[in-house]
């Protein structure tokens, strides 16, 4: 791979951060009324003074203890604070609700998310790499128009109530799935086969639901393997008399997973997307319920706390799966890419 | 015609002099068949425009004469959780309090059609404005400008991101949550449109143009803006069904003020009853969904349809239009 590519990225990744960072801080700022106001009600409210006049340097303190904002402040010094506690000291600032530092709460909760996260972005993918290839190797067969159908109609489908439904006919008419909660209320935590099994078992559905967004894949997928097959380089593979699943995989597979690429990037930020509203309604305590709760509570700190992180993440898995694609497509690293 | 031996080539090529320029109101008959009457024409023998646009024009006409039709609801109108299908008055049966479903599914219509208008025109609109110029000035630092914000927003998920903002400023209006959901939506549909453009441009049609000597602007607007049309119709297509999608979750997750009726308000109040495990309760959380559902639906095959009509535009072209010697599609 071309340094000078793994340099460019980076920097990308650093500067993206930089501008998300200072997005929550222009966030804080344009609350309305500012920090101060905004988060006044809330302050005093947890900390018992109720009504009345507070003193407006104590608010000012206290604003800064949770969100690392201090209002009093010119703007650029406040500017500076943020960055710095921030990345220097890694703190995120204090929930206003539960009085714990933001980044306790969100390092609690962001293994579980991660987990039904990339378990459903996999399986959604896969399943509907697969189906598409095999759609268009039957091209306008029955199994296609059927399977086409199928996937228009899932695509129409919102994954919640996809979710709803799921939690609806498997979970509580057939009882076959958990329907809330991460493991079960009488599994002890740690490395036993008890607790993995009720971990899986649990994140099932969750998993499932989400996965329904990688469908739209389906189609892109059956389009690309449908142009590639019809291409010169499939029919002299064939004629070399190569074996149909050298030039399934290598052939077809390859050349039409890769214009999918940019489809995937946006999948993994619209997958942790998905996570707010899914948590939600399985009781999955995970970043995305931290963030639903936070927005309830008017928690502040926490709300942009998990903002950041849910951004660090996709920021993160965009980067190494630009980096590895570097590697499955050696156009892109050249720095002449196709775009 | 008069009588030069030597061809000037911007004579040639320009629309404005041409030799006999034919009267506005048939230049007018020609545009209007070529761009909607002809695509209309192959989109009635395609089945799936049929359904789609069938079950839109239903939408619209309860979106308009329904909520003409339909009583305001409010509590206390009828008995108690009815069921489905019993009395004329509500013929999807009646929630918690006594109102009728069917009633509030139609007045949540057309809030539903603002936010989405509003969405579309936003996401599509700077998606191909966005598009258009930096694919054009591929390598300046406009384009790296340009991409690197479409970049950054890619980067943030959208509905976290959306859950922030409008916790932070709770809109009431129905535009400005449309043009909330549609500021997540651009960057995506603004890359592919680039990447279109690039691949535009390099078509030899368009360096002929760049080789004569035409300004940029004329190139973009003949060569390249209507080549991109069909995409970009698919894709506020597309659109629509994201913006129906997030703003339903967010009603549905209660962050989103319940001023106005919405599908998603419905589902949020039968889903906190908890609609699954009480049957009585249970249409009131269905039948919006079965809403949802099927207007998305029709969005994605309406998307469909339009990517099969445009593509085969140019042969049908031959066969049913006035005049086929437009310069360009």
């Amino acid at each position: 791979m071309h340094p000078r590519y793994v340099l460019k990225r980076t920097g990308q990744m650093i500067l993206t951060f930089f501008v998300t960072v200072t997005f929550t801080f222009v966030l804080y700022q344009s609350m309305p009324g500012g920090p101060a106001e905004a988060m006044r009600a809330m302050i005093l409210a947890e900390s018992g003074q109720v009504g009345g006049s507070v003193d407006l340097n104590l608010l000012n303190q206290m604003v800064e203890h949770y969100a690392n904002v201090n209002p009093d402040k010119p703007l650029h010094v406040q500017y500076y604070d943020y960055l710095h506690s921030l990345i220097v000291q890694g703190d995120m600032g204090t929930s206003i609700y539960q009085g714990e530092p933001v980044l306790d709460l969100i390092l609690q909760s962001v293994p579980w998310t991660m987990f039904i996260g990339v378990y459903a972005l996999a399986l959604g993918y896969t399943v509907s790499l697969f189906l598409g290839a095999a759609m268009a190797y039957k091209e306008r067969s029955l199994f296609d128009s059927v399977s086409s159908i199928g996937v228009i109609f899932l695509n129409s489908v919102p994954y919640y109530i996809f979710a709803i439904v799921l939690v609806y006919v498997l979970g509580i008419e057939y009882s076959l799935f958990p329907i809330d909660g991460r493991y079960g209320t009488f599994v002890d935590p740690g490395f036993t086969l008890e607790f993995m099994g009720s971990v899986v078992w649990h994140a099932t559905l969750p998993v499932v639901s989400m996965g329904i967004l990688a469908t739209g894949g389906a189609l892109t997928m059956r389009g690309n393997a449908i142009r590639v097959l019809g291409d010169d380089y499939v029919r002299v593979a064939e004629l070399r008399g190569l074996r149909r699943s050298r030039v399934a995989m290598q052939y077809v597979g390859r050349n039409s997973v890769l214009p999918l690429y940019t489809q995937f990037m946006i999948g993994i930020a619209g997958v942790l997307s998905s996570t707010v509203v899914v948590e939600e309604i399985f009781a999955y305590n995970g970043m995305g319920k931290l963030l639903y709760d936070a927005v309830l509570l008017h928690d502040y700190p926490v709300l942009m706390g998990t903002l950041l992180v849910f951004t660090t993440i996709t920021l993160l898995a965009i980067y190494i799966a630009d980096l590895t694609y570097g590697y499955i497509d050696p156009r892109i690293s050249t720095g002449d890419s196709n775009d | 015609m008069t009588e030069t031996d030597e061809l000037d080539f911007e004579e040639l090529f320009d629309d404005d002099t041409e030799r006999e320029p034919p009267s506005r109101s048939a230049r007018l008959k020609r545009t209007l068949d070529l761009t909607v009457l002809a695509p209309l024409r192959i989109a009635l023998h395609d089945w799936r425009a049929v359904v789609a646009g069938t079950i839109l024009l239903l939408y619209g006409l309860m979106g308009t004469v329904g909520v003409w039709l339909a009583t305001k609801p409010s509590s206390g109108d009828y008995p108690k959780l009815q069921g489905p299908f019993q009395e004329l008055a509500y013929p999807l049966g009646t929630d918690l309090y006594g109102r009728s479903i069917l009633d509030q599914i139609i007045y949540a219509t057309p809030d539903m059609f603002r936010m989405i208008f509003a969405g579309a025109v936003v996401a599509v609109g700077v998606a191909a404005v966005v598009g258009l110029l930096s694919g054009f000035m591929r390598g300046t630092a406009i384009d790296a400008v340009l991409m690197m914000l479409a970049d950054i927003i890619i980067t943030i998920p959208g509905l976290p991101l959306i859950i922030v903002i409008t916790a932070i400023f709770q809109p009431t209006n129905p535009y400005v949550v449309g043009v909330f959901l549609g500021v997540d939506m651009w960057p995506g549909l603004a890359r592919t449109v680039r990447s279109q453009v690039l691949s535009i441009r390099e078509e030899s049609y368009v360096e002929a143009s760049q080789i004569m000597g035409l300004p940029t602007p004329s190139i973009l607007r003949r060569d390249v803006a209507g080549q991109l049309m069909p995409f970009i119709l698919v894709n506020a297509s597309l659109t629509s069904r994201r913006v129906i999608f997030e703003s339903v979750s967010l009603y549905f997750l209660g962050i989103l003020p319940f001023t106005t009726y919405n599908w998603g308000v419905l589902m949020n109040l039968a889903y906190q009853e908890n609609a699954l495990t009480r049957s009585e309760l249970l249409p009131w959380l269905v039948f919006p969904m079965i809403t949802i559902i099927l207007m998305s639906f029709a969005f994605v095959l309406l998307s469909q349809a339009m990517d099969a009509i445009f593509n085969v535009r140019l042969q049908a072209r031959h066969a049913e239009t006035i005049d086929e010697e437009e310069v360009t599609g």
